[in-house]
């Protein structure tokens, strides 16, 4: 199955390791990507907040070029996948908005390219059996508790990702792979997103809620698919235990970094040394599951 | 609790404003607070999401633009998800923050308008946002050196983050795109 697969920024920076893991459990599940030309920014956060033609028209100059490509766009990034949903909906729904675009362009775009996230794609269209034919290792029992946050199921009616209060669609994931898929309640709550550097004494206070709940429902680990919220959830446990002075030491790893271990990839592959807390603890976990 | 808000010079406040930037009539609100109960931030700071609405609604004027919640609402939107009237309570927060820019609002701690300025700034040179350039830029702009700076060694040595500028993006369109919402906007005024 082929796809036009969009990175997005962080995936040069600040989420190289979800970009290699994807990139390297793609092939691995049949899945073939092809990267729009010259992609550039979806707009994300700062250009919503400061003028929403801006916004729109960023994420549409992406689509556009996919639409050339006559493929559906896969995201990993769940703030570039966010932007991509609500300009094709403001798009296709609102012909003042489709004008304002278009002219800004330089081109016509209807707002019709089909948007998916990459998790959506490996349930969806590989399914369930196909994937866990495909793999090589377990989870070995590891307990994990998969979290969403906002980008991917907000707003429902624009994302249109699983369920908006409860999704499971990691959750299968992780079953498919021999984890433990912990029921726990702040699989959406907010991490406190963008305001990681500008306002990170809130960050804490709402990141450490959620490594709390996690905690409290027995995780060894969490598994994300957004780049602010792992960002935002590693890199604070350390402010979190100086100023609250509470020691989480929960490793926050990618959904496709979990996958690509258990189809046998390498720690390097898949960038798990890029993570702030060691993920070694859950790593120990992974066992081979190929039967002789 | 009862609500003062200072009426409006204008008579009508800001709440046409709003509707004309965000495009969102929310004369529906009934006061539920589903927004403010499910909202991260409203725990932190006042007004909530649902007094805003009503502060709206009762004529406020340019003084709400001073609120914090503008600027720390993480745009999650658990409020508009929730809505029973489907008020998209998050634009509403984003047409705040426009006005609040454009009447020159007092800064908000953290100085988030001068972050989105600077992310901007590197997507129209660039093409994609370059974190590292904008995060040197907005501590001097902020004079903030010191925070975070304990991170910098171990998010180098992970390479989490990247030192140069992005290359290979379509700077021709991103600039267009830019150029031409700027000339409309000449043009409209």
């Amino acid at each position: 199955m082929k796809y036009a697969y969009y990175p997005g920024c962080s995936a040069e920076s600040t989420a190289r390791d979800l970009y290699r893991s994807t990139v390297a459990v793609a092939p691995a599940l049949g899945i073939a990507f092809a990267e729009p030309e010259a992609w550039s920014c979806c707009g994300t956060t700062m250009a919503h907040q400061v003028d929403h033609d801006l916004s729109l028209s960023l994420a549409a100059a992406n689509l556009l070029k996919v639409k050339d490509m006559g493929l559906d766009m896969v995201v990993s990034c769940a703030s570039c996948y966010s932007r991509m949903k609500i300009a094709n909906h403001e798009i296709s729904t609102n012909p003042l908005k489709r004008k304002i675009v278009s002219a800004a362009l330089g081109r016509d775009y209807d707002g019709a390219v089909k948007v998916r996230h990459f998790v959506e794609i490996v349930i969806e269209d590989i399914g369930l059996p196909a994937f866990k034919k495909a793999l090589t290792h377990s989870l070995g029992g590891l307990k994990v508790a998969s979290y969403y946050g906002c980008l991917m199921v907000r707003p429902p009616e624009i994302a249109g990702f699983d369920d908006p209060e409860n999704p499971v669609y990691m959750d299968k994931l992780i079953t498919a792979m021999g984890g433990v898929a912990l029921d726990w309640p702040h699989k959406v709550e907010c991490c406190g997103g963008s305001l990681t550097l500008t306002r990170s004494d809130l960050v804490v206070r709402l990141s450490e809620s959620v490594l709390a709940m996690a905690r409290d429902s027995g995780a060894e680990c969490l598994a994300v698919a957004c780049p602010m919220c792992q960002i935002n959830l590693d890199m604070r446990q350390d402010d979190i235990f100086r100023t609250l002075g509470r020691r989480y030491n929960m490793p926050i790893i990618y959904i496709s970094q979990l996958m690509g271990l258990c189809l046998g990839m390498s720690e390097e592959a898949l960038g798990l040394d890029k993570l702030i807390v060691s993920p070694k603890e859950a790593m120990n976990h992974v066992r081979s599951s190929v039967r002789s | 609790m009862p609500i003062k808000i200072k009426r409006a010079a204008a008579g009508r406040g800001i709440i046409d404003q709003v509707k004309e930037i965000s495009g969102i009539d929310i004369n529906g609100c009934l006061q539920c607070r589903k927004c403010t109960n499910g909202c991260p931030v409203s725990g932190f700071t006042t007004p909530s999401p649902s007094e805003i609405i009503k502060r709206l609604q009762l004529g406020a004027g340019e003084e709400l633009l001073d609120s914090e919640i503008i600027w720390i609402c993480a745009s999650c939107a658990t409020c508009f998800s929730r809505c029973p009237m489907e008020i998209n309570m998050a634009e509403v927060m984003d047409a705040l923050r426009v006005l609040a820019e454009a009447k020159n609002a007092a800064r908000p701690r953290g100085n988030m308008p001068l972050m989105n300025r600077l992310l901007l700034g590197t997507i129209r040179t660039f093409g994609r946002t370059y974190d590292l350039g904008a995060l040197a830029l907005y501590k001097a702009g902020t004079a903030s050196y010191g925070k975070d700076l304990d991170k910098l060694p171990s998010i180098l040595k992970k390479g989490k983050i990247a030192l140069l500028p992005p290359r290979g993006a379509d700077r021709k369109m991103v600039k267009r795109i830019f150029n031409n919402l700027e000339e409309t906007r000449k043009k409209s005024k």
